[in-house]
């Protein structure tokens, strides 16, 4: 057996467990030291200078880049080290805009909390403090960079995780600045899918999802020529509870219910609703393609920020894309149809979406979105920002009674709010096509491969001499890699779910904050409580059913293809190419 | 019309699309096209597939090169420890009164002239040091770098004749 190995941290013998770096063990002794630019999810860049230590023989490091070695001694509070990590703190603080009061990240910001825990009041360094200057322009993100510290998390993000790169450190000295290319504003680039991954690991609020709709929906809620109906996304209700200091991942869809009454919308509904309708039109398209044998794999489409992917970076994928709607996308649609139905004007029916996710934001402003310049979702709200609708208001979250959602478009199955993590919409699809199938033996598969705290993952059934290859990947760079493989003949798959955010929707952007793995699994563990009590798969969504005999006639035929499915754009950028 | 990408195309050849080579193929470009236009460096980011963004973080890290046209002719002042001392920022200043540049303004509105502030020249001996396209001029005084804007803008007149 090896010699256990071992860091001394401050006079305390602290064992090597494989940690990555010095930083890691600093941790583990419970000296908690705050950065800005580690990210337990990126490569380490050492340019915060945050983390530095002591370490005996080495003289004073970032001990984010430095790997443990038996026998080094650390000092982490020394004297130097605590004017040293003083001064940078200072140092970032003496340019930028730092007006917390007026800021929409106060209470949740990495540079507020540390310059408080190490009260920090005054700033020995003069210079000249930039202006805020906001950058609105995409309907999913906004970018402020004078409040950037630039510790390049963002870049990173885009880099090693979403293999996208649509930002990077451009120009130099005090002009550096984390631009797109060609310094275009955000609602300009061409790489940006909205995906959003950058704002969730900004420590500071340069970097945020567009939260302008808000003021869109308090006066389309006080405005009495309107109805509006709003909708919850699965990952909403195991998000939404950690902004009011509920233990994470805990399921307070009653409450929301409450509250989405308080604040005074007329119909509450559930999106888990219009997830079963898309299983139904999603995994039905997918059963015809399979007996045809054409355009397989076929993609999960609900992703909006994959979606953009594939039409960007792709596009000789597009006909594999599901044309089923997504969730969101269906839910518009139907409830403007309904309201039509009943006498009502289209237009008087505003459509609010709650999500998970910065990229659904740009996804409702979708052209093919509107019907007579009215879209089929008015407003899109992220997790965060119905919190900050339900603090204005003043309501007391936490001891609100729980409510229901209204009928018939609160109704749902356990598959509909799967939905919310990685591998439950191929789930709730291959529920649906067994049931199709092979009706006798349904419920006796099992789908634990699929929930799995991964970024790929598979799933083969079998019914009698068919088989059905499924994947199901996170992570833009993930599906990359996937993509070419399937385009080398490495893979073969029937049928394949992306999300763009790894672990899925329960880690979109539009959620409270948060790093690391811990945090999607609480979450994506309250989605699966909430499953097993619920119907087991779409088909038995009783309000999805007499849907059909209302108001769309028969599943996949002309009227639902017009209102639950889409098309998508080659806008791959092919500067410079020969026609 | 002739294929404005061929010599670029025709570039990346010449380093085989070797991205590790990003800063010889941009400074081979920029000699061809003055600058680096963005649908040029959009074009080697796609060609060498790493992102634009990339492409253009290098393209502003480096003071050589350039993002936006140049003027045809361009004046270097060195602005520099030696030549600071010895009263470059005069220099600058006359040249661009004479240039009639706007604060921030680089290059002539008539796309004749380029001023770059340059931090060392390497000819410190000759403090302050001018250099107008690629001819260096030391000991430079204001008046003598009128002299030499006038000498071009004459011969510039001549041509045109």
């Amino acid at each position: 057996m090896e010699k256990e190995q071992f860091v001394t941290i401050e006079g305390k013998r602290v064992p090597i467990e494989g940690e990555k770096n010095l930083l890691e063990l600093v941790r583990k002794a419970n000296f908690n030291i705050m950065t800005f630019c580690y990210h337990p999810e990126l490569a380490a860049y050492g340019a915060c200078r945050l983390c530095l230590v002591e370490v005996e023989g080495m003289g004073i490091v970032a001990s984010c880049t430095v790997k443990p070695k038996d026998g080094m001694k650390v000092r982490v509070n020394s004297d130097e080290i605590r004017h040293l990590r003083r001064i940078n703190l200072e140092l970032l603080l003496s340019s930028g805009n730092h007006d917390c009061t007026l800021c929409s990240k106060s209470n949740n910001c990495k540079l507020q909390k540390l310059a408080k825990d190490m009260d920090v009041t005054e700033i020995r360094f003069k210079s000249k403090k930039l202006d805020s200057h906001k950058d609105a322009t995409s309907p999913a993100l906004v970018r402020d960079h004078s409040k950037c510290i630039l510790c390049g998390n963002c870049v990173r993000i885009c880099n090693e995780v979403q293999g996208i790169g649509a930002i990077d450190f451009a120009f130099r000295g005090f002009r550096s600045k984390i631009a797109t290319a060609f310094n275009k504003e955000l609602g300009q680039s061409h790489e940006c899918v909205s995906c959003g991954q950058c704002a969730r690991v900004c420590p500071t609020g340069a970097l945020m999802p567009n939260s302008s709709e808000i003021e869109d929906v308090f006066k389309a809620i006080n405005d009495p020529k309107k109805k509006v109906a709003v909708h919850i996304a699965p990952a909403v209700r195991v998000g939404l509870g950690e902004m009011f200091g509920l233990p994470q991942g805990q399921n307070v869809d009653g409450k929301i219910a409450t509250a989405l009454r308080m604040l005074g919308f007329d119909y509450v509904y559930d999106t888990a609703f219009a997830a079963d309708l898309t299983i139904v039109e999603e995994a039905t398209e997918f059963l015809e393609r399979f007996k045809k044998g054409v355009n397989l794999p076929q993609f999960t489409s609900c992703c909006p920020a994959w979606v953009n992917y594939v039409e960007k970076f792709a596009p000789e994928f597009i006909p594999n894309l599901s044309t089923a709607r997504s969730p969101m996308q269906m839910m518009g649609p139907i409830l403007k149809a309904d309201y039509e139905d009943k006498g009502g004007k289209r237009e008087d029916l505003v459509v609010v979406a709650v999500m998970p996710c910065s990229a659904k934001k740009s996804e409702a402003k979708r052209g093919e979105f509107y019907v007579n310049d009215n879209p089929d979702t008015d407003y899109v709200v992220t997790t965060v920002g119905l919190a900050r609708m339900i603090k204005e208001a003043g309501i007391d979250f936490v001891n609100l009674e729980n409510e229901w959602f209204d009928m018939p478009f609160g109704t749902k199955t356990g598959a509909g709010v799967i939905f919310g993590a990685s591998g439950g919409v191929m789930e709730a699809a291959l529920r649906y096509a067994l049931a199709e199938l092979d009706p006798a033996n349904a419920r006796s598969v099992k789908f634990s491969s699929l929930r799995e705290s991964k970024v790929f993952k598979e799933k083969t059934v079998e019914i009698g001499d068919i088989k059905i290859r499924t994947a199901v990947v996170s992570g833009l760079k993930n599906a990359r890699k996937l993509l070419d493989d399937i385009k080398a003949g490495k893979d073969h798959y029937d049928f394949i779910e992306v999300m763009s955010c790894q672990g899925g929707c329960v880690a979109g952007a539009g959620q409270p904050q948060f790093d690391g793995w811990a945090p999607r699994q609480k979450r994506a563990e309250g989605l699966y409580q909430e499953d097993t009590e619920l119907a087991y798969k779409s088909q038995d969504n009783s309000g999805v059913l007499a849907l059909y005999g209302r108001i769309l006639d028969k599943v996949g035929g002309p009227l639902a293809h017009k209102l639950l499915h889409t098309h998508y754009y080659d806008r791959k950028d092919r500067t410079g190419q020969q026609k | 019309m002739t294929d404005r990408f061929a010599p670029a195309a025709k570039i990346l050849e010449e380093h085989q699309y070797d991205s590790a080579k990003l800063i010889p193929i941009l400074q081979k470009v920029q000699d061809e096209y003055k600058y680096l236009p963005e649908d040029i460096m959009r074009f080697i980011a796609n060609e060498l597939d790493i992102s634009p963004a990339k492409v253009f973080g290098v393209a502003t890290f480096f003071a050589h090169f350039a993002i936006t046209p140049k003027g045809k002719h361009i004046i270097k002042v060195c602005n520099g420890t030696a030549c600071h001392v010895k009263g470059s920022s005069f220099v600058i200043n006359t040249v661009k009164d004479k240039l009639k540049l706007k604060d921030g303004q680089d290059t002539t509105d008539d796309m004749m002239f380029t001023l770059e502030c340059v931090s060392c020249l390497g000819a410190c001996g000759l403090a302050p040091v001018m250099v107008m396209d690629d001819v260096v001029h030391g000991q430079i005084t204001p008046a003598k770098a009128v002299e030499i804007i006038d000498s071009v803008i004459a011969s510039e007149a001549k041509n045109a004749d």
